[in-house]
Order: C-alpha cells, then structure tokens, then sequence
C-alpha cells in the first residue's frame, strides 16, 4: 500500500491519498483537474500541497509509481528506462531542492543535458509545479535539445515554424496557396504538416506527393508530414509513398494510447520503417508527436492523476522514439480542460518547461478555441513567453485562423513578430534559403523584401484566370 | 535599390500588399493579407476581432427561448404532424454558462424540474411516441435562433406524407444542453427516437452551424457510437431541405431496422455527393466539442469534405 502523505499548518493537518493525490492537489487551479474531481478544495490547501510536494524525495518517484507497472506500459517504459547513473547528482534532492538547483548557475546547459535521462516525467511535473511562470521560462530556456532531418530545430537563437496549409477539403490548389503564402513570409522550417481533411491513406500519398514536389522543386531545406495516424502512414511506406515524418497523436497512460489505436510497438516498427526510407539530410530524427493536457482525461484514462501529470508522461512515450518535433496542442480540446488565457498561458509553459527538462523537442500550437475565455492577446503573450524560454517551434496558418479545424493559432505574421522581438532567426539551412530565393533580404532580422521572389513570380504567371487583386482585396 | 516611400504622398498607407492575394479563389483561408512591417494591416486585424467577436457572442447570447416557442406554435398550426401541446422548457444541471463551459457532465443530465415536468409527459408503453424533437442552445445560440425552425419546417414536409405516420412528443427546449441530454428527453418522454438539433462549436466563419444527433431507443448513459450526426446545418453548409432529406432517410432507417449509430449506414447520399459511411457519419460528431468522450485531438477530425482534385498544382507549374 502507498503512504498517505500529511503537512500540519498550526493545528490543523492537511493528509493526502497518495502521491498522486498529492501532485492532483499541488497543481494550478485549471478546469480539467476539477472536472476530473481531483483538484484541491480549497486555496489554502493548494498551497499545503505544493509545501508537502517540496518536501518529497525524488527517489520517492522511482518507488511509489503513479500507475501500477503491471497495469501500464508508459509506467513500465519509465522505471525500465530510467538512468540510475545520470540520476546520482540528483538523487539526494527533495522537489524542492531540485527547483533550487535547477534555477542556480551549476545547472547549467551541458548538466542539465548530462542529467535528462535521470529524471522521470513525474518528477519533472512534481517540481513544475512548486515553480513560478518565470522559472519555468528560466530553467526551460537553458536546456537545449537538438535535432534534424533537413533543418536543424533547436539551435540557441532559433524559432521554427510548422506551416499548416490546411484546407476543408484537401483542396490541391487550396492547400497549395497557404503553402506559397507561408513561405513568403518565411514560415516552414519546422515542418510543412498538413491535417487532411479526409483522412486515408490514398488521400495523406496524395497529400504527401504534392509536398514532396514542392520541396524537390524549390528545393526547400524543410520536411513534410501528412497528420494522418500511425498505421496510415506505416501503410504509405509499405506502398512507395514519399514519407518523411511519421505522426501521431500521443498520450501519458496505455489506456490513452489504445483509445488512439496504437501501443509502443506500433512506434517503434513506424520509426525503423521511416529511418530505412533515409530521406534526411542534415540528421535522422523522423518522428512527430502532438501531445495536449486533458486528452487522457477527454479517453477517460487518466487513473485519477491530473492532467499536467499525465501530459509529462506522454514525454516519455515521445523520447524513446527521437522525434524531430514534439508540440503540445495547448489550447484545442476546449474550456473544460483550460478555461481561460490564464490557464492555457500556465500549461504552455508547464508543457514546454517539462519535455525540454526530459530532452525534448518541444514546441507548441498556441491555440485556442472561440468557446474558451481566451483571445489573441492572450496568444501573444504565450508566443512571446515561449520566445523567451527558447521554443523549438509554433504553428504558422494564414492569419491565425485554421478553417478545417476551426481553432484559432499563431499565424505567419506572428512567427515574424516574435522573430524580430525576441531577436530569433529561422533553422540556418532555412534561413540560407530565404536569403537565396529573395523572400528575405535579412532573415535572421526578419526582413522581407517588397517584391515577389523571381521563383516564385514565375509560377505565379501559370494560375488559371480567377479574380483579379484589387477585385479580391475590395471584396 | 529601394525606393523610399513617401509617407505624406496620399497613396502610402503602410501595407505592403501581397500580389498572390489572388489566390484566395482556391481557399478560404486567410492569405494574402499584406503587411505594416511584418504585422497584419489595420482592416485585416479589424476584420479577424470581428469574426471572433460574432463567433463569441454566438457562444455567450442567451437563446430566446419565447421567441422560439412563438416561432414553434405558429409553425405546428401550419403542420398537423407536430404536437399541438406548446413547447416545453427544460433546464440541465448546469446552472449558468461558466459551469456549462467547464463541465460537460452536467450540461448532458436534466435537473430536477425539468425531470418532474417530463414524467407528466410521459406516454404509456404501449403508445410510445415516435419522434422527439430535442433544441438544445448547445455551443451556438445563433445556430438554433437562424436554423432550427427552418429546418424543423422541412422536416415536416419531409416527412408528413410518410406512410407510416409519425407521433410527435411536444417538442422540449434546453437550456445549457449539451448533445446526451437528448437521452434523458427520449427516456422520460418514452419516444422511439430521439432527434437533438444543438448549436455546434463555432468557428471564426461559422459562427451559426446547427448539429442533428438522432439516437433509436434513447436512455441516460447511452455512448455516441449509438448517435448519428449530421453536421453543419445552415444555409452556407448543409442546407435545410438536404439537411431534412439525410435526417428523414436516418429516422425512417432508424425505424425499420430498430437501431442508431455504427451500424445504421446512411446511403441517402445523392443530395451531397457521394454517400457518407456511417463510421464517417458518426466521426463527424468529433469536430463538435458537445462531445468531450472524443479524444478530440487533430487525428480525430474529419469534416465532411469532397475528394480532393487531381488536377497539377500551380506551385508545380
């Protein structure tokens, strides 16, 4: 049996369940943990929880598992892949000691990186939760985390972009003009990912082919994704088609992952059938996972852990699998997980802090939907504390607004702005690329040029007849 | 070289234009925006809050509801086959829109009151109705304000010469409803089907989009594998006759083969293209935030949508 955990605060004690209970308590207020039931009761006794939580060994992590190791293969996949020698550092650290030593100057980029495969999700949510929005933006803005495939992501000084061309019926030309718009202003280093609209396997080839051709035409340093499930895109390989990131949708408990139609398996047979394809060409990292507080809650598999506990454990699931890209849809799933800017602001922070402590990728589709408390105000200033924490990557759509899945997110211009604030250039091989095409005549200072780039002015002339500009622009 | 512009010429406003904005003819999407800098011009800045601003009120306007009724008692002297009772107002457990927003799980159960008023409804077993109109506010009261009554309209004309004729059960008014709600009409009531016209999570361009569940033998507790969906109702989506058309073919089907859900294909197709599986038909509750028991992640999504065009891409030359 797991120990209950107790703090007196004067005469008065405070007892929860379990470490689980106890993290549930500890954690920000946010609408998905109350939904869920577990969040605390009283202001005051969030506060206790979070003193208590401070108080906990991380070695306790090691010994008192959140879900049964029997009863999971994400908890398995934790405890069996946990480095006891990158751990001894910190092993004698309470939470709260951690959070100390993790804002102190001896953590710095190479020991944070030495320690990674040390600590286990929960641990990296326990002290996630004693911290402040800013220590999550200090620590978080140390750890690098480093991958390729054509671009390099995650170089110091560097914000990339996904270019999201959807379109509500997968329109070829459709998705083709949000594509053509993206890259003029500098969008697509991240990745071009589309999410189809019918989603099958002959429609992500078709899909797959169109950005294949672009790329090899322009001759784009960027990679291509179709966010269409595993097993569609394992079928691709198997039949020729031009793959170069595999996708999926991932979860923190087994549970989560079997609602989504896969187990660790299914990765890892998807990751040696993407690698033997050998697309990349500066590196080989070839995963892409999407992850987003509530959708373990949203399966009803969470185990009664709340919904940051269970977001961090879906890293583990991610970095046994070297993923290129890792994104926390932060805003999507609605106001039942994440009620407002403020809520949604705390998990994008919380969500990057934790992958990047466990050697992530991470980046983050600041988002939200027109029925949550939330607007772009609140997008910018997420975007620009991610800037600030060194986000791997956000979202690029035209004009923030996504018309296949009716959400709003970040949008190119966004990506510019964030860019010349925060004084960030796009991956290298992209950004060489800008300055060659003449989209940019200064792209790490985000400056475009006034005139359309000749390449591009060329495939232009071979539009069919339609509306004229002025017609459409006074429309 | 580069010219400097002349800011007190009257021609200079600021914004760099994009030529390409042309080929906003293939999309609905945002581009082509221009710029003042790199940020996005005064008028399409302006535009973008006010599309968030409809799409907002959609989701926070009260629906009126006697506004409704009145509409509703006018339309059943018209058509004899709805009930002759007035609509019924009915309430969930969520008691006002912040715990609508936050929990769904009330927002699917009906309160006390209105469990009482429905009992009194109630048809024996032995005559139990056919069909129970649900309007639920849902995410859109704008939805259900522009497009429930013009579609219950066509249904009626839809199904009225129906050879086997249809019992209707007084048509119910939720407030704070979401998509499950339907069940505990359908059960109190004792009706065969029930049908939940709700007002869908609004996107910036479809602020009023009017979602139709229909679920064979309704009770509390029931899962959407036993729903049937049709989306997007209105008259720039799927409109009201279509719409009438795909709900009268799913209720008469329902009927027949005594079921709802994965295993009621809808075939009725040749109005919309080509015919939607049921698997897709279900689906397509997923874009709708009425049902959070759907992992609503990116990968679930699919809107209906045409098969995509083969014709070469403009990018390719």
């Amino acid at each position: 049996m797991h120990k209950a955990y107790r703090y007196s605060l004067g005469s008065k004690t405070y007892e929860f369940r379990n470490l689980a209970d106890l993290m549930a308590r500890a954690t920000p207020a946010r609408s998905g943990d109350r939904l869920a039931g577990v969040i605390a009761r009283s202001a005051e006794e969030r506060a206790v929880a979070q003193m208590a939580l401070a108080e906990v060994p991380l070695k306790n992590f090691l010994n008192e598992v959140l879900i049964p190791y029997e009863q999971d293969e994400v908890t398995r996949l934790i405890i069996d892949e946990h480095d006891a020698l990158a751990f001894a550092p910190i092993s004698h650290f309470t939470v709260g000691d951690f959070r100390n030593w993790l804002l102190s100057d001896l953590a710095s980029s190479d020991m944070l990186a030495s320690i990674r495969n040390g600590i286990t999700p929960e641990m990296a949510a326990a002290v996630s939760k004693i911290m402040r929005n800013q220590d999550l933006i200090l620590v978080a803005q140390k750890c690098r985390v480093i991958t390729a495939f054509r671009s390099t992501i995650g170089l110091p000084k560097r914000l990339a972009t996904r270019l999201q061309p959807n379109h509500p019926t997968d329109d070829m030309n459709g998705i083709a003009a949000s594509i053509l718009d993206g890259l003029l202003y500098g969008s697509g280093d991240a990745v071009i990912g589309i999410n189809p609209a019918t989603d099958n396997v002959a429609q992500a080839t078709r899909l797959m082919k169109l950005m294949d051709e672009v790329i090899r035409k322009y001759e784009i340093p960027t990679q291509s994704c179709v966010l269409t499930h595993v097993t569609n895109t394992l079928e691709c390989i198997e039949q020729g088609a031009p793959v170069d990131l595999v996708f999926q949708s991932i979860g923190g408990t087994e549970a989560t992952n079997s609602s989504f139609g896969f187990n660790l398996a299914t990765l890892a047979e998807a990751e040696q059938a993407a690698l033997s394809l050998q697309r990349g060409t500066v590196g080989n990292n070839v995963m892409y996972f999407e992850t987003g507080q509530g959708s373990a809650l949203s399966a009803n598999a969470h185990h009664g852990l709340d919904q940051q506990t269970c977001e961090t454990r879906a890293y583990a699931v991610a970095r046994k699998f070297n993923p290129l890209l890792v994104n926390t849809v932060v805003g999507f799933i609605g106001p039942e997980y994440l009620f407002d800017g403020k809520e949604i602001i705390r998990a994008g922070l919380e969500d990057h802090f934790c992958a990047k402590l466990l050697g992530l990728p991470m980046g983050c589709d600041v988002c939200y939907t027109n029925h949550a408390e939330a607007d772009q105000n609140d997008m910018d200033n997420l975007l620009t504390l991610l800037g600030a924490a060194g986000c791997s990557f956000v979202m690029g759509i035209p004009g923030s607004d996504d018309i296949m899945l009716n959400y709003q997110t970040t949008s190119f211009h966004d990506a510019l702005y964030a860019r010349r604030v925060l004084g960030l250039g796009p991956s290298p091989e992209f950004e060489a690329w800008l300055e060659k095409m003449q989209i940019m005549s200064n792209a790490a200072g985000a400056c475009l040029n006034d005139a359309l780039p000749p390449a591009f002015a060329a495939s232009l002339k071979t539009l069919p007849a339609g509306n004229s500009a002025s017609e459409v622009s006074n429309g | 070289m580069v010219d400097q512009p002349d800011i007190h010429n009257d021609d200079w406003n600021g914004v760099v234009d994009n030529p390409w904005r042309r080929l906003r003819q293939f999309t609905a999407a945002r581009i082509g925006l221009g710029r003042s800098g790199i940020s996005l011009p005064t008028k399409e800045m302006l535009e973008f809050q006010l599309a968030h601003a409809q799409a907002r009120d959609a989701v926070h306007t009260p629906l009126d509801f006697s506004e409704l009724t009145q509409q509703l008692e006018t339309l059943a002297e018209q058509y004899p086959l709805l009930s002759d009772e007035p609509p019924l107002k009915l309430h969930s457990e969520a008691v006002d829109r912040m715990t609508y927003l936050q929990r769904p799980d009330l927002g699917r159960r009906l309160d006390e009151a209105s469990r009482v008023l429905l009992q009194q409804e109630q048809q024996t077993p032995e005559q139990p109705f056919d069909l129970a109109l649900v309007i639920a506010d849902g995410l859109s009261a704008t939805a259900i304000a522009h497009n429930a009554v013009p579609f219950i309209q066509a249904l009626c004309e839809e199904l009225q010469d129906d050879k086997q004729a249809w019992k209707f059960a007084p048509i119910t008014l939720v407030e704070q409803g979401r998509v499950a709600i339907g069940d505990d009409v359908g059960e109190l009531l004792n009706a065969k089907t029930v049908l939940v016209l709700i007002g869908e999570r609004p996107g910036l361009s479809s602020p009023d989009s009017l979602g139709l569940y229909l679920t064979w033998a309704p009770v509390r507790g029931l899962t959407d594998a036993r729903r049937n969906c049709i989306s997007n109702v209105r008259p720039e989506g799927l409109n009201f006759s279509e719409a009438a058309h795909k709900a009268g073919y799913l209720l008469r089907e329902s009927r027949r083969l005594q079921l709802s859900g994965v295993q009621l294909k809808d075939r009725s197709g040749s109005l919309t293209g080509p015919a939607d599986s049921l698997s897709e038909s279900t689906a397509q509750a997923a874009t709708i935030d009425h049902q959070p028991d759907f992992p609503d992640e990116h990968t679930t999504i699919k809107p209906a949508s045409s098969p995509a065009a083969e014709t070469k891409n403009f990018l390719l030359g």
